[in-house]
């Protein structure tokens, strides 16, 4: 250990406080710039967040979404790859979801069509992240081109699908039916009894959010396929002189990003639409990044990135219904601000967090 | 038949211009080992630029000068985490993709309170087009006549500056010092910094050209294509501009044919929206929208040649390890 190195408290507690701090900080000139008081923004945003059941509740289950396409981003992350496709493989993971229930949802209790609708989402998603995952393995075609494109032809591809195949004969909707009771997941609501969350529509997908965040962890520190995971990413020459083959490694990677992602769509569809309707992601794929980022690629980190997203997005929705002029676009700002000093400007305080440790540090070594 | 061809491929002129601007701004700043997924976002706050002050002035070289402003803004903040902080490059595109969406729909609504347009532009505010000399008298010479008067002329000035900006960056990029640093910085950036020359100020001169570019083709949307800002006008065009980079293999030239292959792609889809073709059917318009894409992943499959980038692209130039 040099010198120039820090802490891990600083690492993983203070640099991402301060990168989120200013992140804010320059939200609230957003704020001002359009004339309206940051103080009471944050107000409204924190009391129409947590501040009573239902607020709760709509954050919970935004925070369900974010859970799943960051851990679909971190593990991709562990292994060295990008996948900024999240978009698409939660958009086809719809797809999973929307079968299994259309299938069952007459005949069989929800819990029945539960798993099968799990498992539809995990391997639509997983099948539309093979081809980038494929080329990216064996002819070297860099995955983060190859998703960025597969987002565009699942667009393509479910609006084609919802206008000509799976609307209802009849509805001029780009829309399936609504599922029966047979394809709806409860709500945490009527599962819990003691708890008052209105109307928000969060649902037993929570729980598998939970569950697939110990998975997550399991399959990355606990098991031989995450260690391959990890050497690949941290030093993939080595990893390859150690044994580990390439192609395998980043194919199932990327397989479980992608499943990861298409799980989000049983949140939205099973979990709250009943029904598959386009554009239902809108944005979730793309903000897992700055989930993944700030969560430090661990499900720990993760679900609190989650939460606070899940806050934004709750909080933001009530600040536009109190304060007109801050629309819900003040939202994608903050997003776009936080991906930014969270993400892209990670180490802008580095440098004077080092130096300010080498001095404290001589400081104490001089006075011992 | 000849006249709607013609007719076609004048529209494919139109469609390809934003995407040709755009595809050569990020031919500068990935061939300078700087990967740019944010070219949407520029080209979303040029437009915002362009439109707003072309209101407010009635002047459209005014609204270009600020969508010219607004995405070096952008670009610079992407160069400021990608180069000077050594930020990871994909990271920072995302961001700009939102900031610029965000932002141009929040300002647009608080300023001009229309759901985030802009009001129409006045006169004097849009590029008008711009009949080249005897159009009108070649207009009843079969073919050539055709092709001049239709084709060739009758379009606005900023259409004219992009295809004259793809032999001007085959000439920048091959024939200049400056490009000659600018691939060698995007090859082997410690090369060029063993040879004396600051990495960091080349590359931030290819993210500023890529940024003046990008807001011509956002301008391009709001004061000449149509006459005012809509909210995320860009629709993807920036992506399908990545797409084509990646088409052309990084080459000015192919730039200019992917973008007009995309661009075509474009109008065919627009002609053909409910029309049954013979022997086929109604092709869905969705298929033609994902057409590019799907020709890009071919060619990066191998299919088509191969698609080699930058060796540096995305790759942060540290000079000394610490």
């Amino acid at each position: 250990m040099s010198a120039g190195q820090l802490p891990r408290w600083v690492d993983y507690g203070l640099i991402p406080v301060l990168n989120l701090v200013a992140a804010f900080l320059v939200s609230g000139l957003v704020v001002i710039l359009i004339g309206e008081s940051p103080i009471e923004a944050v107000q409204i945003l924190l009391w129409g967040s947590l501040g009573f059941g239902e607020g709760i509740g709509f954050t919970l289950f935004y925070a369900t979404n974010f859970i799943f396409t960051g851990l679909a981003v971190a593990v991709a992350f562990h292994a060295g790859l990008f996948n900024i496709g999240g978009e698409g493989q939660a958009y086809i993971g719809g797809l999973g979801v929307a079968w299994a229930c259309l299938l069952l949802d007459h005949y069989v209790p929800w819990w029945v069509t539960m798993p099968l609708a799990v498992a539809g989402a995990a391997l639509m998603g997983a099948a539309w992240a093979f081809i980038p995952a494929w080329l990216q393995a064996t002819r070297g075609s860099h995955v983060v081109i190859t998703t960025i494109m597969f987002n565009f032809i699942a667009a393509s591809l479910m609006v084609y699908l919802l206008v000509n195949v799976m609307s209802e004969p009849g509805s001029m909707q780009p829309e399936t039916r609504t599922f029966e009771d047979g394809g709806r997941l409860p709500f945490l609501n009527d599962m819990m009894p003691w708890v008052d969350f209105g109307t928000a529509p969060v649902n037993f997908s929570l729980i598998l959010a939970i569950l697939a965040c110990i998975a997550v962890w399991l399959i990355i520190w606990r098991t031989r396929l995450g260690y391959e995971i990890r050497s690949f990413g941290a030093n993939a020459s080595a990893a390859v002189y150690a044994g580990i083959d390439p192609v395998r490694t980043i194919i199932i990677t990327m397989l479980i990003s992608g499943a990861l992602a298409g799980m989000m769509a049983i949140n939205e569809i099973m979990g709250s639409q009943h029904r598959l309707l386009i554009e239902f992601v809108t944005g979730y794929g793309f903000v897992g990044i700055a989930v993944a980022l700030m969560g430090r690629a661990h499900p720990v980190g993760i679900v609190l990135a989650a939460i606070l997203f899940g806050m934004l997005y709750q909080g933001g929705a009530e600040l536009s219904f109190e304060i007109p002029a801050i629309t819900r676009d003040m939202i994608v700002v903050i997003q776009g601000l936080v991906i930014l000093f969270a993400g892209a400007l990670e180490h802008m305080f580095r440098p004077f967090l080092i130096q300010a440790f080498a001095v404290g540090r001589g400081a104490a070594a001089q006075a011992g | 038949m000849f006249d709607t061809f013609i007719l076609i491929l004048d529209s494919t002129v139109r469609l390809s211009t934003p995407l040709l601007l755009a595809c050569l701004a990020g031919l500068y700043s990935e061939r300078a080992g700087v990967v740019d997924i944010g070219l949407e976002g520029k080209m979303l706050g040029a437009a915002f630029g362009a439109g707003a002050v072309g209101y407010l002035t009635g002047n459209a070289w005014a609204g270009l000068l600020a969508g010219i402003a607004v995405s070096i803004g952008l670009a610079l903040i992407h160069g400021f985490a990608s180069i000077t902080n050594r930020g990871n490059q994909i990271v920072s595109g995302v961001a700009i993709n939102f900031l610029a969406a965000g932002l141009t729909a929040l300002l647009g609504q608080t300023w001009f309170r229309q759901g985030g347009r802009t009001p129409p532009l006045p006169e004097g505010g849009r590029f008008e087009n711009i009949e080249l000399p005897f159009a009108e008298a070649m207009r009843d010479v079969p073919l050539i006549g055709q092709i001049y008067s239709e084709l060739l002329s009758g379009h606005n000035i900023l259409v004219y500056i992009a295809f004259a900006a793809v032999p001007i960056t085959w000439w920048v990029l091959f024939r200049t010092r400056f490009g000659l640093r600018l691939r060698a910085v995007g090859e082997n950036p410690a090369a060029v910094d063993t040879a004396g020359i600051s990495v960091i100020w080349l590359r931030y001169r290819a993210v500023i050209v890529c940024g003046m570019l990008c807001g011509v083709a956002g301008s391009y949307l709001s004061i000449a294509q149509s006459s005012g800002f809509i909210t995320n006008m860009t629709a993807g065009k920036g992506f399908i501009a990545l797409a084509a980079l990646i088409f052309a293999k990084w080459q000015p030239l192919n730039a200019m044919l992917a973008c007009l292959l995309f661009g075509f792609l474009d109008a065919v889809a627009i002609r053909l929206q409910g029309q049954e073709l013979p022997g086929i059917g109604e092709v869905p318009v969705q298929f033609f929208q994902a057409l590019p894409y799907i020709l890009t992943v071919i060619l990066l499959a191998g299919f088509i040649g191969k698609a080699i980038p930058p060796k540096a692209a995305g790759v942060p130039y540290t000079k000394e390890r610490t």
